[in-house]
């Protein structure tokens, strides 16, 4: 049975992943393949899970999403112009120059990012620092990271995750995008991350597997039981495909960080609008 | 100088993150394992809930560091400084720099004078790595008063700052009543006939070789320039007018450092015949401090030797 509520998600998500597609496109460069893999994922945090207002972006209560996988800021953009951070038309200026949306996100620039990030590995050290902000203060807000599955590779992460379980950290939530996919072709490819449940597991996070990441029912499943744990930080492993729901980039690790041409981007528009009028 | 007081400006840094720990309670102090050493341990002993040692990960600990300063808090983070500068620069350029963060770095154990250790641990590059990061504020106290100062003027400014401590005792050379300023450099002595300008341990061994020159009837002015970004260019140029001959001291490479900085404001505004005096492009190794500090030339005879060789040339 889906409800109302996972049908709007949906369609949201739908409308981010054209989101995407639009910016990537006017910029002529971008990263749509780990931008569409997070799409759910993006609109489930910013539409349901987490307590953000765009009339209020300083809200010391409010709570924190960090990008740690920058490059995938077409997602991010994409999500926030649909929650009303700024008009979906500044989607067009993504990476012009000028621009509040540059290629990799810039909280200075944009209300409503809570930290710069782009050079891997660091934003979820910034996650963590934030909530031990949030602890210090007595504050209840959450703080959430989106990983990508390759930028696990950096070992500042596993500092971070060192710290974070080593410090008890449950109001932070890390999610991984497993898209199984980067730029030099699949983790096992280039240097395997697996298992990535165990990895978090030994530094001590509760590990929660998600089997498919652009199910809106087993998100929040997830990250309702996240908000549960205490006494440890939470590690939300997303199984997603890269490219999702973009016949063409679909599993192709070519579209990692490449956009789209004319002709490129008006099949993606119809395969998107396809999948948007069928909810 | 055996008669004067001496005080390594670490001892001075922890003492003064104690007492404006009283005063902010949004201050947090991270730390890589060596609070014992950088004397962050210090506000450990007194605000253990606001210190928090991140282990032997100092990348780790500047993006952390961004995130509490992203969340409100003004964190200082401490390593030594071929750690703190070195390991963490690209988390200090990307996530503390770019976001122009509120994040302190207070980084000891800088240069030859950690002594013993040797080359791995004997940071000659900070300074000039700090300068280049957009927004960044960088300072080297030359004792105990300017380092109290500095900490103090750091937390009242709104931005990323760099301050290098050392580990040796050096000698007191400011008064209790020194009025500092970030961006201000000050002038210790005045004379006609050469301008020496330092920063850190090297602002005692200009006064010595000041003191030297004078009895070969050389008259040097002493300047001393705590904080090399932003630049005090005014003085640098008034100095170098009123003498016409500028040596610089520093207790880091002659490349990037107080040099670097010098020669660019001079050679833009000023150019003046220069001298760098620092460690010349070569890697430290281990001994007592005072022995290396002599053997590198930056003590007073050293700074003596070099300033008049460079006069008489």
């Amino acid at each position: 049975m889906q409800n109302n509520y996972i049908r709007e998600l949906k369609k949201t998500a739908n409308q981010v992943r054209k989101n995407i597609i639009t910016a990537v496109y006017y910029a002529k460069a971008g990263h749509p393949g780990g931008s569409l893999s997070a799409a759910e994922i993006f609109t489930y945090l910013y539409m349901k899970e987490m307590n953000v207002d765009p009339a209020n972006p300083d809200d010391p209560d409010r709570d924190r999403f960090v990008l740690s996988k920058g490059h995938t800021c077409p997602g991010l953009y994409g999500v926030m112009a649909e929650k009303g951070y700024f008009d979906r038309e500044e989607l067009k200026t993504f990476r012009h120059v000028g621009t509040r949306l540059q290629g990799h996100p810039s909280m200075r620039l944009l209300p409503g990012i809570d930290m710069s990030t782009g050079s891997l590995g660091q934003g979820i050290s910034c996650a963590v620092g934030m909530a031990v902000a949030g602890k210090v203060q007595k504050r209840d807000f959450r703080v959430y990271t989106l990983l990508g599955d390759g930028e696990i590779e950096e070992g500042q992460v596993w500092e971070a995750s060192m710290f974070a379980g080593a410090k008890k950290l449950d109001n932070l939530c890390v999610i991984v995008d497993n898209n199984n996919l980067q730029i030099d072709g699949t983790l096992e490819e280039v240097n395997s991350p697996y298992p990535i449940d165990k990895k978090f597991e030994a530094f001590n996070f509760h590990v929660i597997n998600v089997e498919d990441g652009h199910d809106f029912e087993q998100l929040a499943a997830a990250f309702a039981e996240a908000r549960t744990i205490k006494g440890m930080p939470t590690a939300i492993i997303c199984k997603t495909v890269k490219g999702k729901d973009v016949s063409f980039m679909e599993n192709n690790a070519g579209w990692h960080g490449k956009a789209p041409n004319e002709e490129q981007y008006k099949i993606a528009m119809a395969d998107l609008e396809r999948i948007g009028e069928a909810l | 100088m055996s008669d004067v007081k001496k005080i390594a400006t670490r001892e001075s840094y922890g003492k003064t993150l104690v007492e404006l720990g009283a005063k902010m309670p949004n201050l947090v102090v991270l730390d890589a394992d060596l609070a014992g050493s950088t004397k962050t341990g210090e506000f450990q002993k007194v605000y253990p809930d606001r210190f928090f040692d991140c282990g032997i990960a100092e990348g780790n600990m500047m993006s952390i560091a961004a995130g509490l300063a992203a969340a409100g808090m003004v964190p200082f983070a401490s390593s030594f400084a071929m750690f703190a500068s070195g390991r963490a620069y690209e988390q200090i350029r990307n996530s503390i720099g770019y976001p122009h963060l509120n994040v302190k770095i207070g980084a000891s154990h800088a240069g030859i004078s950690v002594g013993e250790d040797g080359a791995s641990h004997q940071c000659l590059e900070d300074l000039a790595l700090m300068r280049m990061i957009p927004g960044m504020v960088v300072m080297c106290p030359a004792d105990d008063t300017e380092a109290r100062k500095a900490v103090k003027a750091a937390v009242e400014h709104d931005g990323p700052v760099y301050i290098r401590f050392g580990r040796s005792p050096v000698p007191v050379v400011f008064d209790e009543d020194y009025e500092f300023q970030i961006g201000k450099g000050s002038i210790l002595r005045e004379g006609k006939d050469v301008s020496i300008v330092a920063n850190g341990l090297c602002v005692a061994s200009a006064l010595e070789a000041a003191d030297m020159l004078a009895k070969d009837g050389i008259d040097a002015e002493v300047v001393n320039i705590c904080t090399i970004k932003p630049l005090d260019d005014d003085l640098i140029v008034q100095t170098a007018s009123k003498t016409g001959r500028v040596v610089t001291v520093e207790e880091h490479s002659i490349i990037g450092g107080l040099g670097g900085a010098v020669a660019e404001c001079l050679s833009e505004k000023c150019p003046t015949k220069m001298y760098r005096i620092g460690v010349r492009d070569v890697f430290g190794e281990s001994g007592p401090a005072g022995e290396l500090l002599h053997r590198y030339m930056l003590d007073g005879e050293g700074v003596y030797d070099q300033v008049k060789a460079f006069i008489e040339d």
